[in-house]
């Protein structure tokens, strides 16, 4: 990862810098923030405990065949050894190459997921959040009513959501009543999608919106006034202006979208539950189905599944980091 | 790279969090004083509002029996139970004492070292009294783990008033004949006439209808692609979309659904067990008990008709110090003793597990007396430690064939690939 800015544009204090070995850089920043160096510690050990260790614990049980049967452990009286073994990458070839078709199309289905809520949820939450900036009446009204459904506990918003979704809930009545007839919202594998995909949508724009709100605060109103002058019209005062001027925030706000979405374990395994919806099930509730919500609980595969997750969201996050900077570098 | 405690960290590594799932219960196990008042936890899968009152009853019987124990009674949902005592054995701290377990639980659980072996202990001093065969079922490597409290087996339950609307007076004894009596019944009496849970222990009765199981332990066989298990699940999926029986229902709620369904009669027939009785004869088209009709599950192709045993045993955790495990053994010798059963029978409407128990009191509840008729169609679970571990993969698939996402066949071979990671040395057909 090259974090420092190009040689030639570099004060030249940090060029000397970087002629120092990484001892005496490390060194002379003690020196000189030593404060910083002591504040940070307790951080740092924490964070190696609580994410490096079973990381690297967890990194280790993907090159074995753990599973709750085999990793030993003491009970009372009972002595059970560990009885698993290093089996290399079996367990990803196992997976990847997925004879048992469990992988793959929660890959697929995750990431279908992760792109159709993100791209919902950022374009509602921009539509609302220029909607709400101009000086409408009852405006804080609005703004308030918007945020309620964020306000509002996860599993709280979920359920009633599963009440409303179930086959006799009120959407259904409401399906019935304009003669679109019955949906089974929470049974049929491909309205269980787009169900999950609306209620991720409904829990998420109201961050979206909020965020945007902000972003779209900072731009100062004389490039409006500037563009209007020069008879631009309203979209390309929106093309031109508001987008290139949110950019910092909309680029962040993707990436975390991303990322949450990636990883929304609550509103699919609130509303589904985990045992008769398995097409609906993303990764990270897979990797708990292995773990946890079966017997005997798959220590290695669970570990394998989570372990791909990551690898996945670092390798996203690298390349849209580069991208990002590049667009920025195009710009300036 | 050992011990509960990596498996419990590890779960961060894997972003989900596993704080919520195994922090209840304190059995305490550090106290060790012997003498004074022993608290033991207790873990009661039963139904808490209807079962759970008879057995906080007993509980306080016991109480006032044994003055030094206290028992701490903590209702869990069957169906986290089994999940969730793994989770607290498995790191070492918040399993109960006592744990009300699946009689498919059991051989799991001793495998994996999580319970005490109940052999010489107070709790099986009547261990002859108890049927036989459910003792078999306790009994894990030559040791019995635990005592069988109640049994119970799945048959048709149906609606007779319903049923005579649509002028039908005998219940159904095949699958084909059911599938004819609920296109009648929807004709006649406007109701559909039966309504599947898609779950595969509900499927089970397929299969033993075809004469065939899960696995074959004689000839070390998974049984889920052959001829006859496939032919089994062709006629529950023909079944499910004949006419006149209720669309499948695969939600959350899906349990739920179908008894209040049932119970309203909404539903003219279902394939349940004795626990739902209590819950059956509260319903509206049941405040006459005599309108439950309780009959064998319905034949296959191969004539036989056939239902997983099933029940419940009272098992002790090992991982719990001597004086509470010789508490748990006078709680659990207290609650499956005949009188303790006969209580249970009679205000709960479940079968018994000793022959002393059925008393007349017991057998004239026609819930139980229904049920008792039923237990010569059941067909008790192989000896292998894996094979409730086999409802899983089974479930997932079986889901994913009702709702026509996979063909048989392929959904049937799906669940052979994930059963040979659970045995091995098992081949597929």
């Amino acid at each position: 990862m090259t974090v420092a800015a190009p040689v030639e544009t570099a004060p030249p204090r940090r060029a000397e810098e970087r002629r120092a070995g990484p001892l005496k850089r490390i060194r002379r920043s003690y020196d000189q923030f030593w404060y910083a160096w002591a504040m940070c510690a307790p951080v740092v050990v924490i964070l190696a405990l609580l994410v490096g260790y079973p990381l690297v614990l967890g990194v280790m049980y993907t090159f074995t065949d753990a599973t709750s049967l085999n990793v030993g452990h003491t009970i009372g009286v009972n002595h059970i050894p560990d009885t698993f073994s290093w089996v290399g990458l079996k367990t990803y070839l196992d997976i990847l190459s997925g004879p048992d078709n469990q992988f793959w199309p929660h890959f697929w289905w995750t990431i279908i997921w992760t792109v159709s809520c993100v791209t919902v949820t950022v374009s509602l939450g921009l539509g609302l959040a220029v909607l709400l900036n101009r000086q409408v009446r009852g405006r804080a009204f609005y703004r308030l009513l918007l945020v309620l459904p964020w306000a509002v506990p996860t599993f709280v918003t979920i359920f009633s959501w599963r009440l409303m979704l179930a086959d006799d809930g009120v959407l259904n009545s409401l399906t019935g009543a304009i003669g679109l007839g019955h949906i089974s919202w929470l049974s049929d594998p491909f309205w269980q999608k787009i169900a999950a995909i609306a209620v991720n949508t409904w829990v998420g724009v109201p961050f979206m919106m909020l965020s945007m709100l902000g972003g779209l605060q900072a731009i100062p109103a004389e490039l409006y006034e500037a563009a209007e002058m020069d008879g631009a019209s309203a979209w390309q005062r929106f093309r031109h202006v508001t987008l290139p001027g949110l950019r910092p925030v909309s680029s962040t706000l993707v990436l975390l979208g991303i990322i949450w979405t990636f990883n929304q374990f609550n509103v699919i395994f609130l509303l589904f539950g985990a045992n008769n919806s398995d097409s609906v099930q993303i990764l990270v509730t897979y990797s708990y189905k292995l773990f946890f919500g079966q017997t005997p609980m798959d220590y290695a595969r669970a570990a394998t599944v989570g372990v791909l997750c990551l690898s996945i969201l670092v390798v996203f996050t690298e390349f849209y980091r580069r991208w990002i900077r590049r667009m920025q570098g195009a710009q300036a | 790279m050992r011990r509960g405690i990596a498996a419990a960290v590890l779960a961060t590594a894997i972003a989900v969090s596993a704080s919520a799932c195994g922090s209840s219960g304190s059995s305490a196990s550090g106290s060790a004083a012997s003498a004074g008042p022993v608290t033991i936890t207790w873990w009661d899968t039963s139904d808490a509002t209807n079962e759970a009152p008879t057995y906080k009853a007993l509980v306080a019987q016991f109480e006032r029996a044994n003055p030094n124990i206290k028992v701490n009674y903590v209702s869990v949902p069957f169906a986290d139970a089994q999940t969730k005592f793994t989770t607290a054995a498995a790191a070492g701290k918040g399993a109960p004492d006592v744990l009300r377990s699946d009689v498919g639980w059991v051989a799991g659980f001793a495998q994996q070292g999580y319970l005490v072996p109940l052999d010489g202990t107070p709790a099986a001093a009547e261990k002859a009294s108890f049927e036989q065969q459910l003792i078999t079922q306790a009994t894990y490597q030559g040791k019995l783990y635990g005592i069988p409290e109640v049994t119970d087996t799945l048959a048709l339950m149906y609606n007779k008033a319903i049923f005579a609307k649509a002028g039908i007076t005998a219940a159904p004894t095949t699958w084909d004949q059911l599938k004819a009596d609920a296109a009648q019944i929807k004709q006649k009496a406007g109701v559909d006439g039966f309504d599947f849970n898609p779950n595969s222990y509900y499927a089970m009765p397929f299969l033993y209808g075809e004469g065939t199981d899960m696995i074959d332990v004689a000839n070390k066989k998974l049984e889920f692609n052959s001829a006859a298990a496939i032919k089994g699940i062709n006629t529950l999926k023909d079944l499910i979309s004949a006419p006149g029986v209720a669309k499948l229902d695969t939600t959350a709620n899906g349990y739920a659904n179908i008894m209040d369904a049932f119970e309203s009669g909404k539903v003219a027939s279902i394939i349940q067990g004795p626990w739902e009785t209590t819950n059956v004869f509260k319903g509206s088209s049941f405040t006459d008990k005599s309108n439950l009709g309780i009959a064998a599950v319905p034949a296959g192709s191969a004539g036989k008709a056939g239902a997983p045993i099933g029940g419940h045993n009272l098992v002790a955790y090992a991982g719990s110090d001597a004086a509470h495990q010789a508490a748990s053994e006078k709680l659990i010798a207290f609650l499956t003793s005949a009188a303790s059963q006969t209580t249970i029978a009679t205000k709960n409407a479940t079968l018994p597990t000793r022959q002393d128990a059925y008393t007349s009191a017991v057998t004239a509840n026609p819930g139980i007396a229904g049920f008792q008729a039923v237990l010569s169609a059941g067909m008790p679970r192989p000896a292998n430690a894996q094979y409730s571990s086999l409802y899983g993969p089974f479930g997932t698939e079986l889901t994913k064939i009702l709702t026509g996402q996979e063909s048989v066949q392929a959904g049937m071979s799906n669940v052979t690939v994930q059963s040979q990671k659970l045995l091995p040395d098992y081949a597929a057909q």
